[in-house]
């Protein structure tokens, strides 16, 4: 096992996913304090500007039809094959859809240690220390990986995207497994049917989340945004229910807003509802537990009762 | 059909998190346990596909605090046809690769077609179960799913991406599936159906000597730092309203 950190990269739609750049960057400051090489995986296929846009060390791209979309199977394989090659002594996937799919799983096949929702790493002496973001982002666990190799999940906005921006020749190779007889294939891409309101086009947001306790209550909280010219947001739990459109839905796999308003009513502040609406101007949170992690994000908060807060506030505005 | 949900018992975050005296994990005594979330999802998940396809559910779960009983029954009342725990000498906490590697053994003696478990858990430190099972289990692995189909040999399965955008796959049977939300809401079951499996419910034990000890390093686990806090507005319900609107009048959003 060398000294090397390999960042395994995304891309969707042609476009590389900022997570990549954010590793990147980080796995460049992690490779110098081990003195190893930071080293940008990109699988795909007639991706190769792309795989250039990297300030590793150097770049390896894997061309390969079969490697156009995402699909676990092809991807586990190439990057279990190129993990064996290079023997690194450290692995980073995204804390995402696709590395969400890989990391636990090259853990295993490669006997790595694997540390899940990362929100640093860090070299120290020759050992590894990783900040986890457990328990819903509640405890953060400070994990030690000592000799072996080992397999991260970052989140995303845990690095400096800028950072991982540059140009790198690239290494460019056909994939070093049979792709032919694959269990699992790519069917088709189905993209939302639009028509609902587009929640990343609003400047005031009202986002529910589960202590609104019912679908009956969304009534009132929608009283209040039209009383405010304000659009209905909210937290997945609130879709997945069917109690809002899935458009409605903000975060990791929702969208991602950045309005002058972000009033919430009933959201703990998860990770994944983070990631979608920090960087909103003006954050405010309704949440009886003084304890949510929201009040460390949110600008101003309270821990009055969401539906008292927002019958108040529509009587005051007549 | 033979599918088989493997769940996880997890620590409930509804109370207040009490760390050990150490500082190393949570004090296990002071917490209560409950089903994953996302494995709700995936029990659900399972019985669509027996009640669309035909065959049998079971579920089966890694018994830590040896309260695992009470979400079996409910597993049952939900319409899983049979159940099973692992059970040993057992010291919470049981890291994940653990108990995947427990599940395994037992889930590959049970031979089934279609393995579903929850997309995540939020006590996986050392690694999500569902993606680890496949690679012990020598099967495909898809996860952030959100719809899960099969039929003669094959299942349809739609990832999810961000914004919306979903992807379908076609694999080969058996694969493990990693459910991020079931194709419906979870069904309610009702307390008096729970209470009467309580009753009838027979509970495979499937015995192991792994103690489950072991797992990462971990130096300390505390609360994060926050980079910042809110600014907290006092008084009574009326008083904050009236100040919250203070707050937006001032930067012209209201
Ligand atoms: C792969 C993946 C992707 C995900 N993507 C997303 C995503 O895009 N968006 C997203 O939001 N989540 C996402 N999640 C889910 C996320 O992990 C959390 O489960 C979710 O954000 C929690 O939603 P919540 O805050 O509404 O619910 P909870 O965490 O249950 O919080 C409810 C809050 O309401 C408060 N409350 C209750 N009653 C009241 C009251 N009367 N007045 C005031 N406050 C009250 C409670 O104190 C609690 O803090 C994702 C998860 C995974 C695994
Ligand atoms: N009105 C509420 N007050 C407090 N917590 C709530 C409320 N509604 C939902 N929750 C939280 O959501 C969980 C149950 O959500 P659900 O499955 O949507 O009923 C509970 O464990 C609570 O933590």
């Amino acid at each position: 096992m060398g000294n090397d950190v390999l960042v395994i990269t995304e891309h969707f739609d042609g476009a590389v996913a900022d997570i990549s750049y954010e590793m990147v960057g980080k796995a460049k400051s992690v490779a110098a304090a081990l003195g190893g090489e930071a080293i940008a995986v990109m699988l795909g296929s007639g991706m190769g500007a792309a795989a250039g846009s990297f300030a590793s060390d150097s770049t390896v791209y894997v061309d390969d039809p079969a490697l156009e979309q995402f699909n676990p199977e092809a991807y586990g394989k190439v990057i279990a094959a190129l993990m064996a090659d290079k023997a690194p002594r450290l692995t980073m996937v995204g804390s995402t859809a696709i590395g969400m799919d890989l990391g636990a799983w090259l853990a295993a096949k490669s006997d790595s240690e694997f540390v899940a929702y990362v929100g640093d790493v860090a070299a120290d002496g020759g050992d590894l220390v990783i900040s986890s973001r457990l328990y819903a982002g509640k405890l953060t666990a400070e994990v030690v990986s000592g000799g072996g190799s080992a397999v991260v999940a970052m989140l995303a906005g845990s690095g400096d995207a800028a950072a991982g921006r540059g140009e790198t020749a690239v290494s460019q190779i056909g994939s070093p497994v049979d792709l032919s007889s694959l269990k699992t294939k790519f069917v088709k891409l189905n993209r939302p049917a639009g028509g609902d309101i587009d929640i990343t086009a609003e400047d005031k947001l009202i986002a529910v989340g589960r202590g609104i306790g019912s679908a009956d209550n969304i009534e009132l909280v929608q009283e209040l945004a039209e009383a405010m010219g304000a659009v209905v947001a909210a937290s997945r739990p609130i879709t997945d229910a069917g109690w809002l459109p899935k458009t409605r839905q903000v975060g990791k796999s929702g969208v991602s807003v950045k309005p002058k308003l972000y009033l919430m009513l009933g959201i703990s502040g998860a990770p994944e509802h983070l990631e979608g609406m920090k960087d909103a101007e003006c954050i405010i949170a309704v949440n009886t537990d003084p304890k949510a992690p929201i009040f460390n994000v949110a600008h101003y908060g309270t821990t009055c009762d969401l539906f008292e807060v927002a019958e108040a506030m529509l009587e005051a505005l007549g | 059909m033979k599918i088989v949900v493997a769940i996880k018992h997890v620590p409930s975050l509804a109370d207040e998190v009490e760390l050990n005296d150490e500082g190393t994990n949570l004090d296990f005594d002071a917490i209560d346990f409950a089903l994953s979330e996302w494995d709700e999802q995936a029990i659900e998940q399972a019985v669509l596909v027996k009640e669309a396809s035909g065959g049998s559910v079971t579920v089966v779960g890694v018994d830590i605090i040896e309260e695992l009983e009470k979400v079996l029954h409910t597993a049952l009342a939900k319409g899983a046809d049979e159940v099973a725990k692992i059970v040993g000498d057992f010291e919470p906490p049981i890291e994940s690769r653990t108990q995947a590697k427990m599940l395994a053994e037992a889930i590959g003696a049970m031979s089934p077609d279609l393995v579903l478990t929850g997309v995540q858990a939020v006590d996986d430190l050392d690694g999500q179960m569902g993606p680890m099972l496949a690679a012990m289990l020598d099967m495909p692995y898809v996860g952030v799913v959100v719809n899960v189909k099969a039929a003669g040999g094959t299942a349809t399965i739609t990832k999810e991406y961000p914004g919306g955008v979903t992807a379908d796959f076609e694999v080969q049977l058996p694969l493990v599936v990693g459910v991020q939300a079931a194709s419906q809401p979870p069904r309610y079951a009702p307390v008096s159906k729970i209470r009467q499996m309580a009753k009838t419910a027979v509970i495979a034990e499937i015995e192991t000597d792994d103690d489950g000890a072991g797992g990462p390093t971990i130096r300390k686990m505390a609360q994060p730092v926050a980079a910042g806090h809110a600014e907290m507005i006092d008084g009574d319900s009326g008083e904050v309203a009236e100040k919250i609107l203070a707050i937006l009048r001032d930067k012209g959003l209201v």
